[in-house]
This record gives structure tokens, sequence and C-alpha cells, in this order.
């Protein structure tokens, strides 16, 4: 897929994350306008993997560890054709598979997550696997900045370097807010490249919402020989609504009837 | 149905080293099999393992919750993940990830607790693994087992690694006394071992406080004529409900015997299906209660809190009587 059809379709994923969103009445609105980019460009121009593929053990594995973002996932997912998008219709709605966070309960998720901390140690556990079956895909996972300092990230780090396990790809959707308020002001994480080259990562920053930027890093992994690739996603909260844009509130805020309209208008064709 | 065995026998195999070796001999036919372990292959008796296959052992190092995270990304993969740690770490620790990582997205992993209850005797309470049985009881999706001699230990592995649902299996450290020799008392999951049968009354017990149960109904057979069932409940979730019910309508009293607090273990788990069911006969947890232990070694502390022969044997006198 060409640049500017990624471009493309991150409009009409924005503008469908905003819709179920709504529709819902609850979702991660910033979070998921951050990361949108990275998936759109992981799903349509990077990794090996389709419904028609989903089941077999070659395919490339996606792990969303910032899984309050849901709606980036399923709205890609649904478009990819894993299940119809009209079901998008139930999110979070009485008896629905389609709840606030990643469940396998959704065709194409790989893993259920939600509380943070967790996607890393599974893809490394996951890529592993692959190392050990001398099977050639790779595993990426996309963790919030947010959510770095959880503990169980850093024992992943250092496994993954430990197993030189250059199949595996983190992916820092690096927004630099979290719930309360900015990263710096919650709990300082910077400088995240330092930390990780430490931990024996190779690691890379990025334009987040560059969809080219975002095609060559990915197409540069393993960034080095025998170490796990980092991609440290610079993006911007609520990305492309300008009243949405780094602003905590809209963490997890959910626009009323007007501000859908004026950010559908905003996004545009 | 043989006569016990007793705990003198040299032969005998400490729990540890018989897990290890027939996880070693499965391994070694199954390159599916993987070992992963937290800086844990000396007290899992995984050394040899580790020599044998190099390739099928996976080192974490001291980070429990990314040794469940870690197996539960090798099991979404095929891999036949065994994960090992302490009892008390493993599931303390890494809760959450049992929880999410492994139960809720059903991966398969095996999750095994080394040195669990009191095996750790006077190290004391940070490494005593006495809620093991209460918060993985409260946890969906996961079958909870406990074996009580060497033979259940190994079919317990067996089954393990066909066993393709989260599995949580808690080893002790020290040889247990084969508690009958006809092994053709079967083991499967879910189905408690009557390893001695008497009308009077039934003493439900697991893991290691099963022998001392056994001795105990040798005793009050003995010295007082009370014949007892003995069970080894080594599935404590899904609990052998039938089982459990059958007992209780043929016997006068029920006691149960665990190396677990009294609070959310195997007791409460047969308390809360009788009551259900109208049972309305004598009945007696035994377990550590609501305290940290005191000091000693495993034995002294389990003596101290009665489970022994002697303990058990004045629990279901004073049961009988009253």
């Amino acid at each position: 897929m060409t640049a500017a059809e990624l471009k493309a379709k991150s409009v009409t994923y924005r503008k469908n994350i905003l819709k179920y969103i709504v529709g819902a009445k609850a979702g991660h609105t910033g979070g998921s306008l951050s990361c949108i980019d990275i998936l759109n460009v992981l799903y349509n121009g990077v990794m090996n993997v389709s419904p028609r593929n989903f089941t077999s053990p070659d395919r490339d594995r996606y792990i969303q560890s910032k899984g309050h973002c849901v709606e980036a996932l399923f709205v890609t997912l649904a478009d990819k054709g894993f299940f119809p998008e009209s079901d998008l219709e139930t999110l979070c709605k009485y008896q629905s598979h389609y709840i606030g966070h990643p469940t396998k309960k959704v065709h194409g998720v790989e893993q259920n997550t939600g509380a943070l901390g967790h996607g890393l140690p599974i893809a490394v556990g996951t890529a592993l696997a692959a190392k050990m079956d001398d099977k050639d895909f790779k595993v990426y996972t996309l963790l919030g900045d947010g959510e770095l300092p959880e503990g169980s990230n850093w024992e992943a780090a250092l496994t993954a370097a430990h197993y030189k396990l250059d199949n595996l790809c983190a992916i820092i959707d690096n927004n630099k807010l979290q719930i309360t308020g900015t990263n710096a002001e919650v709990c300082n994480t910077d400088p995240i490249d330092g930390k990780f080259e430490t931990f024996g990562w190779a690691v890379r920053e990025v334009d987040g919402h560059d969809v080219q930027a975002l095609m060559d890093v990915f197409a540069a992994m393993p960034f080095e020989p025998d170490k796990p690739s980092l991609v440290i996603a610079h993006t911007i909260k609520g990305k492309g609504v300008s009243f949405m844009e780094n602003s905590v509130k809209w963490h997890h805020g959910v626009p009323d009837a007007a501000q859908y309209e004026a950010a559908l208008a905003e996004l545009g064709a | 149905m043989g006569a016990p065995i007793t705990n003198t026998d040299p032969n005998n195999q400490p729990n540890q080293d018989v897990f290890s070796a027939t996880l070693l001999e499965l391994a070694k036919a199954d390159r599916d099999i993987v070992a992963v372990t937290s800086d844990s292959r000396g007290s899992g008796k995984l050394v040899t393992f580790g020599q044998t296959l190099p390739k099928q052992i996976v080192e974490i190092g001291i980070a429990e919750q990314n040794l469940v995270g870690v197996a539960a990304g090798l099991a979404s993969a095929g891999k036949k993940a065994f994960a090992v740690s302490p009892a008390c770490f493993l599931t303390a620790r890494a809760l959450e990830q049992i929880k999410n990582d492994v139960a809720y997205s059903d991966n398969p992993v095996r999750l095994i607790g080394i040195s669990a209850g009191v095996s750790y005797g006077a190290l004391g309470t940070t490494h005593h693994s006495l809620h093991d049985y209460a918060v993985l009881r409260a946890i969906n999706n996961i079958t909870i087992v406990a074996p009580a001699d060497n033979f259940e230990t190994r079919e317990a592995v067996k089954l393990a690694v066909k066993h393709q649902k989260p599995l949580y299996l808690r080893f002790g450290k020290k040889p247990m006394p084969l508690l009958t020799e006809d092994e053709g008392i079967g083991f499967e999951f879910g189905k408690g071992r009557v390893v001695k049968q008497g009308p009077d009354v039934a003493i439900i017990a697991n893991g290691e406080t099963v022998y001392p149960a056994l001795q105990a109904a040798e005793k009050l057979a003995k010295e007082s004529g009370i014949r007892a069932t003995v069970v080894s409940m080594h599935t404590i979730k899904p609990l052998d409900a039938q089982l459990v019910l059958e007992l209780a309508e043929k016997t006068q009293a029920i006691i149960t015997v665990e190396e677990h607090m009294v609070n959310g273990g195997l007791g409460e788990a047969c308390a809360s299906l009788l009551l259900q069911n109208g049972y309305n006969k004598p009945f007696k947890m035994m377990g550590i209660p609501d305290e940290y232990t005191v000091t000693g070694s495993q034995v002294e502390i389990l003596n101290h809190y009665g489970i022994s022969a002697d303990g058990i044997a004045e629990v279901v006198n004073g049961v009988l009587v009253s």
C-alpha cells in the first residue's frame, strides 16, 4: 500500500474510532487517535497477518499492550475483514464481545490485554517460541508510554535482550500524556532510548504519524543483529482533532454531538 | 488395597525430584515441552533437565511476573510451557499474570509451584505459600492440583503435558511416602483418590497432609475402633463434588486437612459445597489458622497446628464424641 493510500486509511480509521466511541458513549479517544497510524502501517504495510492466515503458526503477531486503546485495534481489524464493521455498533454494549479492552473473543485479537505491563512479556515468550522452532514470523507489541513504570516491562526488556530476540519489535506510542497529566509529572521515564539501549535493545525514533517513516523503520528491523528492536514513535494524543490534541481531558473523553461533528469536519475527506 | 508404606523407605525420592525426572523423560520425546524457571532450576531440581535438554529450558531470572507472561507467550505459540517457581512467589507476585495472561487468555501454561505450604519452614512467612489455593480458587479457568505422593506426582506431570488448559501444580520439597502400593487406584484431575475406606468418618486431605491423615486413620482403628475413609483430594478445583457428597451421605462426620491457611482452601471449598447441599453433620477444618506461623521446620510447624497423626486423630475423636 502506498503512503498516500495509508494516509487516506488513517483518516477513515480516525473517523471510525470517533464514530464507535460516540456510539458506545465510552472509549479511549486520545490514545486511540495517537496510535492509529502505527496500527494502520503494521496491518496494511508490514505484518503478514489476515483473516485467511490467522490460524497459521507462521503468521506475524501483534499484541496490544496498551489495551485501553482497543478502538484503534477494532477499527483496524474490521477493515482487514476479521469481522463485519457493523459489529462495532455493539461496542461496550450489554453482552457484546466488543468490550473496552482486547479480548480473544474478537477474531483477530491475539491476546487478552488491558492490565498494563503485560504485552511485552507475552511478546517475548512468543518471539522466543519462534526462535526455538526456527520460524521466521515476527512479533510486534505496542506499549503506551504511560505504562512504562510497570516493572514487568523492564523484566521482559532484560529477557528479550538476553535471548537476542531480533524477531521482536516493541513500539512505544510516545504521546507523553497519561490519565493524570504529563508523563514527566506522573513518573518521568525519559530518556526512554537510553534506558532500553542500556538494557541491550536497538532503538529508533520516528514521527508516529508519518506513515512513510513508519514503513521505513519497520522495514529496517532488526535495527541491529541479535538485538530486539524498539521504535519510539513520537505521537500526539488526540491527533487529528485540534481541540483533542495534547489534552489530558480526552484520555477517555467522549465527544458530544457538536464535538463529533466538529471533529469529523476537521478530519475531512 | 495395600498397606501404607512408611516414611522411612530409603528409596523414596523427594517429590520435586520425581516431578523433574518425569518431566525430563517426557520432554526427551516431546520437543515442545519447555521448562521456564526463575533462577529456580536448583530448587526445582531442573539442573539435569537443563544439562540434558538445554534447548528446552528458558531461564528468566528472578522475575516472576515476566516468568508467567513469557510462559503465556510460549504457550500461545504451541509450546507446552512449565513455569517453575517457588509457590509463594509464583502465586503472589505474578497473580495478575496468572489471571490475565494464563487463565483469562486461556493460554495452557502449566504453573508449577515448588516448595509449597511451609516447606521452607524456618525461612518464614515470606517463603510460605499458605494463600495459593485461596487466590487461585478465585480465578476462573484454572485447575489446581496438589499431589500427595510420588505416584500422584508422576501421574500429575504426565496428565499436565496432555492438559491443554491452564493448570497449577503444587509440590512439596521432601519425600512423600506412597499412600498405597496399589497404583490401580487411578489418578485423574478432578477425581479424589480414596486411599483408605471406612464407614465412620471421612478425612479429606491433600498434598503432604494425606500421609498423616492416613496414619491417624490407622491409629484410630487400633485405639478406638473408628474406621475412617481417607481421601487424597489432590484437585482442589474443580472439586470432586460427587465424592464429597457421597462421603457426606455415608459417614458421620467430615474432617478436612491441608497445608494452607484455613481461609479459602480445601476445607472452605468442601464446606461451601456441603452447606449448599443441606449437610448438617459434624465438620471440622484443619489447617494453618489465620496467623503468621510459628518458627520451625515444616514438620514442627505442622505439628504445632495439630497437622499430625496424633493431632488429626484427636480432632476426629472430639468430633465423633460431640
